[in-house]
């Protein structure tokens, strides 16, 4: 009847304004999709799989540490040169890289170049020549300034093709040689691959300690969380560079020895905080459902507990990994690390620093090697709490 | 609050006591003694030093002279100086890095802060995405790194500085600028985090809707409550600073005690070694301790759970 009636004024209404009865239709009565869930469900860890994918930064870094780890296995095998192939004739040769040393990008064209100054032009030149062994035939001379013959006041640029100088015309150092003529190439994916294994083992130690001791005292608290803290305060107390320099001072110097002295150390941070995760958890119902189903303690740790802080593990681990490089290269640098002719980034950087003003590259391509892995696992890092946030999942 | 205090200075002590015992028997452990320069001695000769250095004396002896030593300041005498004792030795040296120290922290602080605000401010911004950048370079990159890049362009090159050596404040610039970046980045990253937080609270909507200008807003509302975590990171910045000063002073020749501390490495001069590190504990220990303490003072909610505790 109501129907009706809608109508009846509907069409007095079209009658006046014009709009056709037939342009009319029944509206459909929709089904409720309020209640739908839209989308295919994620678990959580799609869901940070997906948030730390999103995350250009942290994806970069991944495929950089890939191809770094891969390389510091590899690269070594690319020339003929070992890492401890001594040669005084060839020490502090330049970089010197096919067809890169035919383009104008300085750096790799296998030549020393440097400014020297004098108070006319042939005096700057023979400070240059005597820079460079005399070797006046393959030195070549780009006066900058003619120098009016006060002091310093003229300059010139020489260029000392050490390769032609030494008849290595056929040779290539990629990345140049140190001051005992070994191949830096070598030595820099060596050192690398000494410095990423240190760290990994540190952290992997450090994090098997750190969540079987906080997930022990967290799990069964009571007596056994108190004394297990009271060691753990102690031990926090001590402040980890004196009890790494001391450990270091008693042990031999070597990999064996840098990985206990981090890890004695390292394993203290993830232990409370897998023991603050594991207590928030532990009276949830699905333990209480594990227990009551009758799951041994180690089970309902391993099986239950764990893989729900896993997340906080991970991103602890990711920040380990950096603390235990820079250690590390630390401890080389004060000469406290590793023993040559072994090589890692720290004892790389520090025979570059002896040579920093004639020779840079030394430096140089450590240095770059060490703070690009630096960089590259923090940023991974951060990408990691992000996507264990599920605050940042969208 | 006083038991609270009388607690934290007796577990220092405890800490302090550990340590000190830890290296008194490690540094028995160790090869080398003061004779290892003078084997012309006679025997005659040898029992005198030995008796002055008291070497004679059965290990528990030593263990308590020890002991009673440190409490007296003594922190023995050193192999390679002789006659010399390490504490005249860490006194002689401990002015360069205190000076290099305070500048870092003082200088990287303010940076620090100042970037952070900055980015806090234009937050998603293009300033906010730089500062984000210096931090993560700033904290990723070890200051060793950055040491030699400044030696090598401002030193070497540019010659603004000199490249190493101790003197006026032209020589303290490099290395307080690599020893900084560190203070920097990290005060840079936790002040943006907590100025954001804090600029989205209520009370600062608040302050909007009364119609405080929006630099009150910033520096008196937010900036004043985002400080106050900063404190909890002094104690990365202190080792950072403790672990910068050894390479750091190495790098730039600078007459402190971690430029001593790598000598006495080299040197196997275990007593200097041992006074060194057990300085270095006592002044981190120290460190963590004021920080507490200090944190209790600043914000009150803390005290009230201190008290609790």
């Amino acid at each position: 009847m109501e129907g009706t009636t809608a109508d009846m004024e509907k069409m007095k209404h079209s009658s006046t304004e014009s709009a056709p009865k037939e342009l009319f239709v029944l509206a459909q009565q929709k089904e409720d999709t309020s209640e739908k869930i839209s989308g295919p469900s994620r678990t959580f860890f799609q869901d940070a799989r997906r948030t730390f994918f999103k995350n250009k930064f942290a994806v970069l870094s991944v495929i950089l540490l890939i191809i770094i780890i891969i390389m510091s296995f590899v690269g070594p095998t690319m020339n003929d040169h070992g890492i401890d192939d001594q040669d005084l004739a060839r020490a502090k040769m330049p970089a010197r890289v096919p067809v890169l040393e035919n383009l104008p990008i300085p750096g790799f064209e296998g030549v020393l170049r440097d400014e020297f100054k004098g108070s006319n032009v042939e005096e700057a030149t023979n400070n240059a020549y005597s820079r460079y062994d005399n070797q006046k035939d393959f030195i070549d001379i780009e006066v900058l300034s003619e120098g009016d013959g006060s002091k310093n006041s003229a300059e010139v640029r020489a260029t000392y093709r050490v390769y032609e100088a030494k008849g290595m015309e056929d040779e290539y150092f990629w990345l140049g040689t140190d001051s005992l003529g070994r191949d830096q190439w070598t030595r820099l994916w060596e050192g690398t691959k000494v410095s990423l294994l240190i760290a990994f083992i540190a952290a992997l130690i450090s994090l098997v300690i750190g969540v079987a001791y906080g997930g022990i005292a967290g799990y069964y608290g009571g007596k056994v969380d108190d004394v297990l803290m009271r060691i753990l305060e102690v031990l926090v107390g001590i402040p980890s560079l004196v009890v790494i320099l001391l450990m270091m001072l008693v042990l031999d110097p070597g990999i064996t020895s840098i990985v206990i002295a981090l890890t004695i150390t390292g394993w203290t941070g993830m232990a409370r905080i897998v023991r603050g995760e594991v207590m928030k958890l532990k009276n949830q119902e699905f333990v209480l459902a594990a227990r009551t189903l009758g799951q041994s303690n180690k089970r309902i740790i391993i099986k239950h507990l764990l893989p729900n802080i896993s997340g906080i593990i991970i991103i602890n681990t990711m920040f380990t990994i950096p603390d235990a490089i820079f250690f590390e290269a630390f401890l080389s640098f004060i000469g406290l690390g590793i023993t040559p002719p072994q090589a890692s980034l720290g004892t790389l950087i520090n025979t570059g620093f002896d040579n920093i003003m004639l020779y840079p590259y030394m430096l140089w391509f450590p240095a770059i090697m060490i703070s690009v892995i630096m960089i590259a696992f923090n940023l991974i890092g951060d990408g990691l709490r992000d996507a264990f946030d599920p605050k940042m999942h969208k | 609050m006083v038991r609270y205090v009388l607690r934290r200075v007796v577990y220092m002590l405890i800490t302090l006591f550990i340590i000190a015992t830890l290296s008194f028997f490690l540094m028995k452990m160790l090869p080398g003694s003061p004779l290892n320069a003078e084997d012309k001695l006679s025997e005659e000769q040898k029992q005198i030093v030995l008796e002055k250095y008291g070497l004679n004396d059965p290990v528990p002896v030593q263990y308590v002279n020890y002991l009673a030593g440190l409490v007296k300041g003594d922190l023995g005498i050193s192999f390679a100086f002789s006659n010399t004792p390490v504490t005249d030795i860490l006194m002689d040296r401990i002015g360069p890095s205190a000076q290099l120290g305070a500048q870092a922290l003082v200088v990287g602080t303010i940076l620090g802060v100042l970037l952070g605000l900055i980015a806090a401010v234009f937050h998603n911004g293009f300033l906010d995405y730089t500062s984000t950048i210096i931090a993560v370079i700033g904290t990723s990159i070890p200051n060793f790194v950055f040491a030699g890049i400044l030696q090598y362009f401002f030193a070497s090159e540019l010659q603004w500085f000199p490249v190493a050596l101790w003197g006026d404040f032209k020589h303290t610039v490099l290395p307080t600028m690599a020893l900084m970046i560190f203070p920097m980045a990290t005060a840079a990253r936790f002040v943006r985090t907590e100025m954001v937080e804090v600029m989205g609270s209520n009370y600062i909507k608040t302050a909007r809707a009364k119609g405080i200008g929006e630099v009150g807003i910033v520096f008196k509302h937010g900036l004043r409550n985002a400080l106050i975590p900063l404190i909890t990171v002094i104690g990365p910045m202190a080792v950072s600073l403790m672990t910068g000063s050894m390479v750091i002073e190495q790098i730039f020749a600078i007459p402190g005690i971690g430029e001593q501390f790598v000598n006495s490495v080299i040197m196997n001069d275990y007593p200097t070694i041992m006074g060194t590190t057990l300085l270095f504990a006592a002044l981190f220990v120290a460190i963590i301790l004021i920080i507490d303490l200090l944190y209790g003072l600043i914000d009150p909610r803390i005290r009230i759970g201190g008290n609790n505790s």
